[in-house]
Parts: structure tokens; sequence; C-alpha cells
């Protein structure tokens, strides 16, 4: 469900800045459906990629093969990520706060962490520079929490005007896309509030798997159930293999 | 001029104890051969620079060669974590590993101003994050013109930096293709370079896409047939995927991983 409604999400034409694992999955997904032109950029320095199955690295032999172009690394961030020249970018994360910032650093204190994550990569600037930012994350009162362990990409910071402040060029998170539902920030406050449940999922649930008091919207949806045109997308995306 | 080594000669020669090594290669044309040779000769005391530390680090860092990583990506891709490095961080073992942490732009512009002989980059990035705060080598700086506040990163200029390539010629000009990554800014940052290659060739005919790197830019080229495996060279072999899945069990048990190493890396010649 969250690769479905995560793919939704995604418009013909768009340029989307993708990592591996669930915004991979849904981009691909998006391209076998209603966006066929859709222009997938991995970090590697690949544009637009049109892989035939899912890729396990961002930086396969397959992404490179099938791209349109092949830029380096300096160039990625530099002159097509920093000057806001992407559309959208997808993030994941282990930690999310309610202004959709995000962690993927370390787990406890950062000197002496718990859990040490892979880190940063790309999304500091994913985060700060793609006009629109779609996060994809399991939702748990352990990654949904009132505090994380570390910033590792700003979302809204501390409020509405922090993004301002701190110079982010892009509208920064429109949507949070968990395995229960899908949460969008206040057009005022910024904070995430719940504005759709997935089919059979109850509000309770969500409630009880969110590390903060959650704001429920007033006119709370139901999310589309699968298609079966998607349902058949997505599985021949996995029998294809990664 | 390259001079045109035995990697084991180059590692030898060109990589002292408590030096700064940048292995580079973004997934493609990773330098692994190098990086053996490194655990081989037992060097110690070392900095890594990598933005994605991969497989390679995690086995040096793994064998006690490293001290501290530069890094901004310590993952396995599209598997997990890197184990070895991990259990560095976080117990410190086999040794307590300090680490200078960035994004991917930031480590990229610290390339940059290395290679182009700039103290520092200037770039858009890190505000609000916890990056800004616990890493040195990010500073505020405000643009002359307008007086946007932005951040400066250092410059990094490695004692080595190793590359791998698909092909020389005979006088040591380099040749590569597909993902080229950070390489080129990685080498050029370097105050010696030594590049590995799957083949030396007569004549570099071009390449879509080709980036050729003369040979005067150049400390020392070594040919190193397969020397990304698990990593891939496009055009000679694929990336081993299975390999990486595999390498998570490997490395996840300290003492697997030294059998590991034993068997495959010690016992080889390079």
């Amino acid at each position: 469900m969250m690769s479905i409604a995560a793919a939704r999400q995604l418009k013909d034409n768009q340029i989307c800045f993708i990592g591996i694992g669930l915004p991979s999955k849904a981009a691909n997904l998006a391209r076998r459906l209603h966006a066929p032109e859709l222009v997938m950029i991995y970090e590697s320095g690949t544009l637009g990629a049109k892989p035939s199955k899912l890729p396990l690295s961002i930086g396969d032999g397959e992404l490179a093969e099938t791209a349109d172009s092949i830029v380096s690394v300096p160039e990625i961030f530099n002159y097509l990520l920093q000057p806001g020249r992407i559309d959208v970018g997808f993030l994941g994360a282990a930690q999310i706060d309610r202004y959709a910032n995000l962690n993927s650093t370390v787990i406890g204190d950062y000197r002496k962490p718990t859990v040490r994550l892979p880190g940063a990569g790309g999304a500091p600037e994913i985060a700060g520079a793609c006009k629109r930012v779609i996060i994809m994350l399991r939702q748990s009162p352990k990654s949904f929490v009132e505090k994380l362990s570390f910033v590792t990409s700003v979302g809204f910071g501390s409020g509405p005007s922090d993004r301002d402040a701190f110079g982010l060029k892009g509208a920064g998170p429109v949507i949070v896309i968990t395995d229960l539902g899908m949460l969008e920030p206040d057009p005022v406050t910024k904070e995430l509030i719940l504005t759709h449940i997935h089919p059979n999922i109850e509000v309770e649930k969500v409630i009880e798997s969110t590390g903060w008091n959650l704001k429920i919207a007033n006119q709370l949806r139901v999310t589309e159930p699968p298609t079966k045109r998607e349902l058949e997308a997505i599985r021949s995306l996995v029998a294809a293999g990664a | 001029m390259a001079e045109i080594v035995s990697l084991s000669e180059a590692i030898e020669s060109l990589l002292n104890d408590g030096d700064i090594v940048a292995l580079e290669g973004f997934t493609h044309l990773i330098p692994m051969s190098a990086g053996y040779e490194i655990i081989r000769q037992a060097k110690k005391n070392l900095t890594v620079v990598r933005l994605t530390p991969d497989l390679i680090s995690d086995q040096m860092i793994g064998m006690g060669c490293v001290s501290k990583l530069i890094f901004s990506w310590g993952g396995n891709p599209g598997v997990g974590s890197l184990h070895r490095l991990r259990d560095a961080i976080e117990n410190g073992w086999p040794l307590p590993l300090e680490i200078d942490e960035h994004s991917h732009a930031g480590l990229t512009n610290r390339f940059v101003a290395g290679a182009s002989g700039l103290p520092f980059a200037v770039m858009r990035g890190y505000r609000g994050t916890g990056l800004d705060e616990v890493t040195p080598t990010v500073a505020p700086i405000f643009c002359p013109f307008t007086g946007e506040e932005l951040r400066a990163v250092a410059a990094i200029n490695p004692d080595l930096s190793v590359i791998h390539a698909q092909r020389a010629d005979r006088k040591g000009n380099v040749q590569l293709w597909g993902i080229t990554g950070i390489q080129k800014e990685a080498l050029l940052a370097g105050n010696r370079s030594l590049v590995t290659v799957e083949e030396i060739v007569d004549e570099l005919d071009p390449r879509p896409g080709d980036v050729v790197i003369p040979s005067w830019l150049i400390t020392a080229v070594a040919v190193s047939p397969g020397g990304s495996r698990p990593s891939y060279a496009a055009g000679y072999y694929q990336r081993d995927n299975d390999f990486y899945i595999a390498w998570d069990a490997i490395s996840r048990d300290r003492e697997t991983f030294m059998k590991w190493m034993g068997e495959n890396v010690l016992s080889a010649a390079s």
C-alpha cells in the first residue's frame, strides 16, 4: 500500500530524485502506471534511468546503461539539486518528528550511539532543495517520536518560519506516507496532521503508533484501495527481482 | 608522468602509516583490490575518506587499519548496516574510530575545494541539521555580495587518493566511463595519486561519456584485473549483488569476518 500510495503522488514528466528501497519501488511503479515519462534521478549521477527491474544499489549497472545522461557527483549536487531543479525528492528515515524533521544518523547519543545508522547521504540537501518532498516511513512509537536523537534533515524545524530562516529553497515535505495512513503538514502551523487512513486500519491504531499527541484532520479520509491494475504492476515489478 | 608499477609496490611506496587516504568510486569502480593490499601490508592509523564507505572501508576498519573515517553515508547499499563500521563506532572494536561526518553534497564540495587548491567550498546546506553542530569542518559564511548566510566546508587534500578505472595506455593516461562519481575530484585533491586499472592498452579509443585523466596528473598506475569486485567495472564485469547481500552475514560476527578475511584476503597474492 505504501508504494502504491506514493506512486499516486507522482505525475508524468516530473523530475524525481530517488533513493533505494521504497522510493525506488514507488517511482518505478508510477513509471509503469500513469507516469511513463517520469524522469528518475539517482544520486550516483544517472539522469533519466529506465531500469527493467528494481536496482539493489543506486549505482547498479542497469541504471547507467538506461540513463539519458550520466553526470558526476559534484554536478548532481551542485548543478542539479542545489539550484532547485528537481520537482520531487523522496526520503525515508529511522525517525520522524511532528514537524517532519528526519533522523537517519544515530539512535541515542551522537558520540556514544546505541545504534549507528548509515547517516545523511544526499538526504539533507534533498530535504532542503527539492520543490516538494515525499517521506515514506513505517509508523511505530519508535519511529514517530516526540524528539529525534539527531536532526539529519530538516522538514519544518520547530515551526512554520524555520525553512525561510535556514534559507531552504524548496517547499519541504508535502506528505508522509506510512503503512497505516498518510499525514500532511497543517498549512499554518506545519505540524503533521493525519489526513488519510489506509483501508481496514483503525484511527486508534495510528494514534497508538505515534509517539506524539497526533492531530487528526476534521475530514479524515480512507485511502483509495489498490486497483487491480496497480496490484498487477507491483507484482510484476517484484517478480522481476532486485 | 605516471609510473606504471605493481599494486603492492604502489601501496608500499605511496602510503604511510598515519596518512589520509581517499578511496573513491561511487558504487561503480570501487578500488577494492587497493583496499585488500592496504590490509595485507597492515597499514595503521589511517584516516580514510570515502563518501560511501561500502565493503572496502568495512574491511579496513575491521582489520584495524583505520583510526578515523571521513564519510557521508556508511551503509551496505540496499542491504543494511556495515557491521564492522558499526562495531567500531558503537563498541570500539577492534579500535575506537573517530568520525568526521558530512552529507554527500558537503563531502563532495570538500573534494572540489581540495582539487581547486582553495581552502574551502561554499554551499547551501547544513543549516538546522545536527551535522552543523557536530562536524568541525563545517562553518557559517556570509555572501559578500548579498549577505546571505551559507556554509563553508573545509577543503580536503588526502596524502594519497586511490581510484579504479577501466583502462590506461602505456604512457599512464587513464580512461574511465559509466558512473564516474567523485573520482576525478578525489584524484586531483590528492597530494599523491594511484589509479588501478583493469588493463593497459595501446590506444584509448573514445567511449561515450568517458573521462580521460592525463598521465601527468597521476603519480602511479597499477594493473589490477577484477580490481573492483564485488563492485563493478562497466564493460568488464557486473556488480556482484549476491555478494553484497552475503556480506551482511559474513561481517555481522567478528570471528566469521576474521576467518573470511584470512582466507580471502590475507592469504591471497596481490
